[in-house]
This record gives structure tokens, C-alpha cells and sequence, in this order.
């Protein structure tokens, strides 16, 4: 067996003994380069979406403004939103699942680790696919829940529905696929004495959050598929001409979307759970209690979904049903943000660029979530629908939440993915130029909201009143543009010259910092022992895994190949898809063939080298 | 628990593989998605504005002989799992055969029911039931044809000696999905043609 | 039938036996097959009676889950499994009976209260 390189290798994400080159990311199957291919992309898509706000923002920035045109503008909200939901904060937490989670449980690897490929690539695939659609002039334009009849045949003509049902069924594969993975690496494939109630949170609310992507996937994929039928061969499930009712597409929706908010924010909620505790130097204040708010969070997620649907008239014990378990779901998000706090008093605190953003979502997801509790009331909700104070209310926590917690992920993750530190100082500019350009934008459009300013529409009269909420709203996206690339600019630089780290730079407790920074391939030389829930910080445990985990893998462990099916299957299942756009029974049918193909291949396929 | 050992990438902490553990993960999912045909289904009964009706075209005895096909085929898979995991290659390839064929028979009288409602009227486009029908056990047969056809593989591999009794999991793993799929079936069967 | 789920897979102590041995897991499954299609049958009868109108649906909806259960627990083997898998399995198989059932209730149960209300 090759013996291992003695030295740190360079800062590419790379570690010794594996290969560099195209070929070898595009056969990958190794969690941590699938998770720097996830953030990556998500992060380009980011811009994507950004400036898609962006042209929105400037059009909204004067009443009766003729920028662009409506159809444009319907395209540009709808795929702002489609973009920022399923190819930018979903897929930027799955960059955190696939590098964190097995390190933190002392794995090798995911369970299974080619499925992981294929999960990245059909996302890639399926963004190039839905973004594709720009360039035939016919993006998407039916808002990100799309809406019966709107989406219908008779309504949407063209082919810009089509795009959007098709790439979120491709995208929807690979979400179920990730959430099978994370489930069963999970559960199997804890290191010794790693028991459920030792894991990090960050690894617990992974496992929440897979199981609410296998559950409520389905129901969309299913609603996705009826829309699908309904436009190309001429069912009725939606139609209510011949007894369809266009509600149900709403309920179908919902009880989909309503679990992937819990999606959004429970990867966030985990990050900061971990980031919190070790910038306070204090464990975690009631970590069970956390553990059991998520989980609770996460079912009670699956009974609110009609509180989208207040205005629908269903009726009012089915509304005050969903009323009360949209409050009661309130109770244990609140617990979570005084766990955090209760960890942070009496703690001693750095605040680092990473714990500053977890901290600023406690602050600003508190609003987001004011907001939301406003809204769980069915009469307020009557007068907030589809106004702007929803609008303030979703970016809020979405923005607020979800994505300041993943970016508290990256300070505080790079330094291992990487083994450099991000600038401190340009840490400082990000944060706070989020804050203040997040803040200026959303915040004023509650006030746009109460004073009856509409969402979805490409401009308003002057008579409403609320244009200075729609400039400062402009200006507060042009200072929050500034912070997204100064965020890219400190990347760049980091990657390149950033001041070098250790296994343990911010001396926190869990097993990812028992390793070197960036690990080597194999992540654990030997799978270590684990005795508590914070094993760097309890003095022998930590001397007993350090022996272990620092030192060198006296032979090669077996790690899966790599693989070039997952690429050539995401390819095929993409295409497969965009066959069904001919709406030709023949055609569709033959584009499945190369699916099964690449699927027997793959199963034929031994994962691992022969002989283990 | 799981063992220490570095290069033991088999031992999982449940004992269960990750495979075996990883379909029932995917089957719970797949309990979503005809949930989601099944509610649809059922939201939209009764509610046709034209016919034929259920009532009027369902035949009865003839979808329960084919449900009773698709209920012993469950059988035959246990019994070549059974022979497989015993080293009985040949009986394990037999009565897959006997799954693969029972699965045909139902799939036939299955389509031949569909021609029947076909000619009564009833079509994918004709009424929210037959749109819902029609998808929901539309799919339902998809998944049975697929099962058919991973029953072939794995009776070839069989046969061809690349799986013997140690590898009789891969064969099991099969069988989580035929049986599911049969049980999905006894679901529709009453919701869909016994309740009224 | 095995009951020890070692991570290798199917992996049988002992080499095939005897006719004798095989009948005895062999029968079990036989019964279980049989008890299925008797079941199946009961269930076309009440469907058939219509004394039994009254009843027809709670009766089916439980001769059903019968035959469900009796499927999951012997012929998929969760019984005799790790519990991991059952709890796996029943979070998909809660959530959606609870789905069928909100949308049932939102579909045909409400609407006819509300009329009234």
C-alpha cells in the first residue's frame, strides 16, 4: 500500500492521497468535495437570484415605473424566489450536511456515498435546466407556488410552466436521495459511543430536516405531476370545469411547503446551535430540550400548511384548526431562542464573524417570526395576504434565518474545509452591511404591506403612498448586493492567502476539530471513542481522541471508488425530463431507457475495490 | 454498537446494512407519494360531473382475483428469499419466476379492466375520477412492472452465480419493495373499489 | 425465518437443511398467504351484504389494516427486525394517514357541517 503523504496539502480542499484534476471531481463521491461542489454552485445560483431581486428592486423603486414588462417582471419574482428556495438555500444547507455531519458523527463517509454524487449533479443539472428556460424567452412566470389555474394550459400557454414543473421534479430527486443518505448515515454510521443524544445539533437538526425532505417531497412531486397531466394530456385535476378544484393544487402545495420552510430554517437553527456554544465557551444551554424542539418543530411543521390558505374560505373550524397549531408551533421555536440566549449568559464570549451572524439571527429571525405570529391569526391574516407584510415577513426569516445561519456556517467551517482562516475584517464588513441592507429593504415593506401595497405586482400607483418604503427598500438591496460580494471577495482571498489554521482554531468541542484542517480523505485515521456530548472539552476524553484522530492512517482505509455513473444518471433522469416537454407518450418513454441503463450499471457496480 | 475497527466499513450501528436500513428510509417516502395519489383520490370521489361511474363499471370479482394474484405473488417472493438465504438456487430462481409471472398476470387483467372502462367512457381526461383512477393506479402498475423487471435482474444474477445465499440482502431488499407495492394495492383495492 | 440482523448480509449459520427444517418457516408463510386471500375474501363479502351496509366501511378499513400489517410484520420481516426500521418506516406510514385523513376531513366532512353551522 501506498504509504501517505507526510505533509499539510495545500489549501485546495484537497488532503493527501487523493487525485486532482476535472475527472477526478467530476467521478467523485467524496462527502467533502461533493459539499465545496454544493456551495460553490449554490453560491453562484445566489448571484443568479440576486440579480434577478436586484432588476425587481429597481423597477419597484418609483410607482408607474415602465422598466421592464409585466411579463418580465412575473418572470423575474417567480424564478427569484424558485432560484433562492430550491437552488440556493436548500442546496447551501446540503453543502453543510455533506461536510459536517459525517465528521462530526466520526465517519467516513456518507452511507452511501455515490448516491451523494448523484444528488449533487442533479441539482446542477436541474438549475441549468430551469435557468435554460431565460434563453428561450420563457422563464417561468407563475410565482414559486404556482397556482391553479394560473399554471394551467388554458392560462399559461407557453412553456415557461412547463420549465418550472419539470425542473422541480428532477430537482425533487435529489433532495429525497440526500434525505435517504443523511437518515441512514445517521442512524448507522456513528463512531463508537457516539450515542443519538451526544450528537451535535448541527448533526441532529440534519436528521429533522431529511426527514421532513422525504416526507413532504413526495406530496409536491405528486401535485407537480397532476400539473403536469392537467397541461399535457389533458386531465382535470385542476380544472374546474369538469370538477377539479384548483384548491386542492393549494393544499397539495402547502402541505409541501409549509414542511420546507422548517426545510429552510432547521439546517440554520443547527449551525448556530453549534456556533453559539463554543463562541460562549459554555455548552449548550438544555441541549435535550433543543434536540426535542426540533423534532417537535418538525412535526407539528406538517399540521399548519392551510394558514397559506386563510383567504381560500375553507371554512372556519378548518381555520381556527390551522390557527392554533401555527401558534402552537410558535412555542417551540421560542424555546430554541432562549436555549441560545441562556447559553451565551454567564458564557465568555468572542464575537467572531460567525458568531456575530449567529447572534444577528436570533435578533432579526425574532421579527421574522413577530411577523409570523401576526399572520397566524386568521382575521390579521385576511388583511396581510399577498401583501408586502408577507413579503417582509418571509425574507425575514428566509434571509434573516436561513441564510445568515448558513453564513455563520461558513466562518466558522471554512477554517476546516479550507485550513484558513476568512478575514476577520472583511468578515466584520459582511456582517454588517448584510445587517444594514437586509434590514433597509424588509423592514420597510412591512409598512408597504399594512398600507396595502400588493406582492407579485410590477408597479403601483402613486396614490398608495408607499414609494419611500420601495426606495429605501431599493437601497438597502444595492448596500445588501455590496455585502454578497464582499462575502465572495473574502472566499476568494481566504482560500488563497488566508491566515492559516489548525485542527482547533476556535477551540470548540466537537469531533470535526479533532482532525486536521483540511482532513485527510479518509477523515479518521481510526474511528474515535466518544464519552460525552462536547469530547474536546472534557479533558482525558479529548487527550484519548486526539491520539487517535491526529495521527497517521498506518494503512490506506477502504473508501468507496469513484464513480462516473452519478453524472451520467443525473444527466440521463435530466433529460428524461425535459423529454416530457414534447407531451409525446413515445418520446418520453424512450427518454427513460438511458435512466435504466445508467441505474442496472451502477447497481452492477461494485462500490467499493474488490476484496474488502 | 459498531466496532472500532478502521477498516470495517460494514458494521453500522443498528446491525442493520445501510442498504436494508436506506429502502425502509425510501419506503417511508413512498408511503408520501400514493398518500398524496391516494387523498386525491379520495377527495375527488363522488365528486365526477360525468360518467361512468365506479359503481357502474367496477367489476368486482374480476379486480379481486387479480388482487389475490398480487397477494400470493407476495408469497412466492417470501419463499424465494426463503430458498435464496438456504442456498437453494434453483427453487430461489423458481419462484421468482413465480413472482415475475404473477406479476404479469395481474398486470394483464389489470389492462384488461382498463379496456373495458375505456370503452364505457371512462378516460384520463373524461372526469376527475377517471383522471385520478387512472394516475393513481397508472403508477401503481409502473412500480409493479419495475419490480418485475429487478426480479428478472436479480434471477439472471442468480443464475449466473453473482448472488449466492451471502448475498441473499439484495434479494430481501427486493422483496421490501414488492411487498410494499402489494400492500399499496390492498389500500386501493378497498378505498378505491370496495368503499362506497 | 432469521432473527439476528448481523450487518452481514444473510449470512446463515447453518447450510440448507432437510425438507423438514424448510417446512416449518415455509408453512408459516404459507399461512400467512392464505390468511391474506381469506381475509380478502371476507372483505368482498361485506362488500357483496348488504345487510352490512351500516358497518361496510369501518369493517373494510379494518380488514385492510390487518392485511397490511400482517404483510409488514411476517413477509417483510419487520417484526422480527432492529425497531429502527419500524420507526423508519412508521413515520412515512403516520404522516400519511394523516394526510389522507385532514384531506378527507377538509373534502367531505367538513363541508357537509358547515351547512349546519
Amino acid at each position: 500500500m501506498s504509504s501517505v503523504a507526510t505533509e499539510q496539502s495545500p489549501v485546495h480542499g484537497t488532503s493527501h492521497g487523493e487525485e486532482t484534476g476535472l475527472w477526478s471531481w467530476i467521478t467523485t463521491v467524496d462527502h467533502k468535495r461533493i459539499a465545496i461542489m454544493y456551495f460553490a454552485t449554490a453560491t453562484i445560483f445566489f448571484f443568479v437570484g440576486g440579480i434577478e431581486a436586484m432588476i425587481i428592486r429597481l423597477q419597484l423603486m418609483n410607482p408607474e415605473q415602465n422598466l421592464i414588462s409585466p411579463e418580465f417582471y412575473n418572470q423575474l419574482f417567480t424564478m427569484h424566489g424558485t432560484t433562492m428556495i430550491f437552488l440556493v438555500a436548500m442546496p447551501m444547507a446540503v453543502a453543510f450536511f455533506n461536510y459536517v455531519v459525517p465528521l462530526q458523527i466520526g465517519a467516513r463517509d456518507v452511507a452511501f456515498p455515490r448516491l451523494n454524487a448523484l444528488s449533487y449533479w442533479i441539482f446542477l443539472f436541474g438549475g441549468i435546466y430551469l435557468n435554460a428556460s431565460w434563453f428561450v424567452g420563457a422563464a417561468p412566470h407563475a410565482s414559486w407556488v404556482g397556482y391553479a389555474t394560473l399554471t394551467s394550459s388554458q392560462f399559461s400557454p407557453g412553456l415557461n410552466t412547463d420549465f418550472w414543473f419539470i425542473s422541480l421534479s428532477i430537482l425533487g430527486i435529489a433532495s429525497i436521495a440526500g434525505g435517504v443518505n443523511f437518515i441512514t448515515t445517521i442512524v448507522n454510521m456513528r463512531a463508537p459511543g457516539m450515542k443519538m443524544m451526544r450528537m451535535p445539533l448541527f448533526t441532529w437538526m440534519t436528521f429533522v430536516t431529511s426527514f421532513l425532505l422525504i416526507t413532504a417531497i413526495p406530496v409536491i412531486a405528486v401535485a407537480l405531476i397532476f400539473l403536469g397531466f392537467d397541461r399535457l394530456f389533458g386531465t382535470v385535476f385542476f380544472n374546474p370545469t369538469m370538477g377539479g378544484d384548483p384548491v386542492l393544487w393549494q393544499h397539495l402545495f402547502w402541505i409541501f411547503g409549509h414542511p420546507e420552510v422548517y426545510i429552510l430554517i432547521l439546517p440554520a437553527f443547527g449551525v448556530i446551535s453549534d456556533v453559539i456554544p463554543t463562541f460562549s465557551k459554555k455548552p449548550l444551554f438544555g441541549y435535550p430540550i433543543v434536540v426535542y424542539a426540533g423534532i417537535l418543530i418538525g412535526f407539528i411543521g406538517w399540521g399548519v400548511w392551510s394558514h397559506h390558505m386563510f383567504t381560500v374560505g375553507l371554512g372556519p373550524i378548518a381555520d381556527s384548526f390551522f390557527v392554533a397549531a401555527t401558534m402552537i408551533i410558535a412555542i417551540p421555536t421560542g424555546v430554541k431562542i432562549f436555549n441560545w440566549l441562556a447559553t451565551m449568559w454567564g458564557g465568555s464570549i468572542r464575537f467572531t464573524t460567525a458568531m456575530l451572524f449567529s447572534v444577528g439571527l436570533v435578533a432579526v429571525f425574532t421579527v421574522g417570526g413577530l411577523s409570523g405570529i401576526m399572520h397566524a391569526s386568521a382575521p390579521v391574516n385576511l388583511q396581510q395576504h399577498d401583501s408586502y407584510f408577507v413579503v417582509a415577513h418571509f425574507h425575514y426569516v428566509i434571509v434573516g434565518g436561513a441564510m445568515m445561519g448558513l453564513w455563520a456556517g461558513l466562518y466558522y467551517w471554512f477554517p476546516k474545509v479550507s485550513g484558513r482562516f476568512l478575514s476577520e475584517k472583511l468578515g466584520q464588513w459582511h456582517f454588517w452591511t448584510t445587517m444594514v441592507g437586509f434590514n433597509l429593504t424588509f423592514f420597510p415593506m412591512h409598512f408597504s404591506g399594512l398600507f396595502g401595497m400588493p406582492r407579485r405586482i410590477y408597479t403601483y400607483s402613486a396614490d398608495l403612498n408607499v414609494a419611500i418604503y420601495n426606495q429605501l427598500a431599493t437601497v438597502g438591496a444595492l448596500i445588501f448586493a455590496v455585502s454578497a460580494v464582499i462575502m465572495v471577495v473574502n472566499i476568494v482571498k481566504s482560500w488563497r492567502s488566508g491566515e492559516k489554521a489548525g485542527a482547533n482554531p476556535w477551540d470548540a468541542p466537537h469531533l470535526e476539530w479533532s482532525i486536521p484542517s483540511p482532513p485527510h480523505h479518509y477523515n479518521f485515521p481510526e474511528l474515535p471513542n466518544v464519552q460525552s456530548r462536547e469530547p474536546l472539552w472534557n479533558a482525558g476524553e479529548r487527550e484519548q481522541i486526539l491520539a487517535v484522530t491526529m495521527g497517521e492512517a498506518k494503512e490506506e482505509p477502504h473508501m468507496p471508488n469513484p464513480s462516473y455513473w452519478p453524472i451520467l444518471l443525473a444527466a440521463s433522469i435530466t433529460l428524461a425530463w425535459a423529454l416530457v416537454m414534447t407531451g409525446v407518450w413515445w418520446i418520453i418513454a424512450l427518454g427513460i431507457i438511458p435512466v435504466f441503463f445508467c441505474t442496472l450499471m451502477w447497481g452492477l457496480e461494485p462500490a467499493f475495490p474488490e476484496g474488502h | 454498537m459498531a466496532h472500532a475497527a478502521a477498516a470495517d466499513h460494514h458494521a453500522t450501528n443498528t446491525g442493520v446494512s445501510n442498504f436494508k436500513l436506506g429502502f425502509w428510509t425510501f419506503l417511508a417516502s413512498e408511503c408520501l407519494f400514493f398518500g398524496t395519489l391516494i387523498s386525491t383520490y379520495m377527495v375527488y370521489k363522488g365528486t365526477a360531473l360525468v360518467g361512468p361511474y365506479p359503481a357502474e363499471i367496477f367489476d368486482v370479482i374480476h379486480t379481486t382475483i387479480s388482487t389475490t394474484i398480487l397477494l400470493f405473488s407476495s408469497l412466492a417472493m417470501v419463499l424465494a428469499l426463503h430458498y435464496l438465504q438456504h442456498a437453494r438456487k434453483n427453487l430461489a430462481i423458481l419462484w421468482l419466476g413465480v413472482v415475475i409471472a404473477m406479476g404479469a398476470g395481474f398486470l394483464v387483467m389489470e389492462f384488461q379492466s382498463y379496456q373495458k372502462y375505456i370503452g364505457y367512457g371512462l378516460t384520463l381526461t373524461s372526469s376527475t375520477f377517471g383522471s385520478s383512477y387512472y394516475v393513481l393506479t397508472g403508477t401503481h402498475k409502473i412500480h409493479v412492472f419495475f419490480g418485475m423487471l429487478w426480479m428478472g435482474i436479480l434471477a439472471w444474477r442468480i443464475h449466473r452465480g453473482k448472488i449466492a445465499a451471502p448475498q441473499a440482502e439484495q434479494v430481501e431488499v427486493a422483496g421490501l419493495y414488492w411487498h410494499f407495492v402489494d400492500i399499496i394495492w390492498i389500500v386501493i383495492f378497498t378505498l378505491v373499489y370496495l368503499i362506497p | 425465518m432469521s432473527t439476528d440482523v448481523s450487518a452481514q448480509s444473510g449470512d446463515h449459520a447453518h447450510a440448507a437443511k432437510g425438507p423438514g427444517e424448510d417446512h416449518s418457516s415455509v408453512a408459516g408463510y404459507i399461512w400467512i398467504g392464505v390468511i391474506l386471500a381469506v381475509v380478502t375474501f371476507v372483505e368482498v363479502a361485506v362488500f357483496y351484504i348488504e345487510a352490512l351496509e351500516a358497518v361496510e366501511v369501518p369493517i373494510l378499513v379494518i380488514l385492510s389494516t390487518a392485511k397490511v400489517i400482517l404483510v409488514v410484520l411476517y413477509f417483510m420481516h419487520l417484526k422480527m427486525d432492529h425497531k429502527a426500521l419500524t420507526w423508519l418506516f412508521m413515520s412515512g406510514v403516520i404522516l400519511a394517514v394523516f394526510m389522507v385523513s385532514a384531506l378527507l376531513v377538509l373534502y367531505h366532512v367538513l363541508p357537509r357541517m358547515a351547512l349546519s353551522l
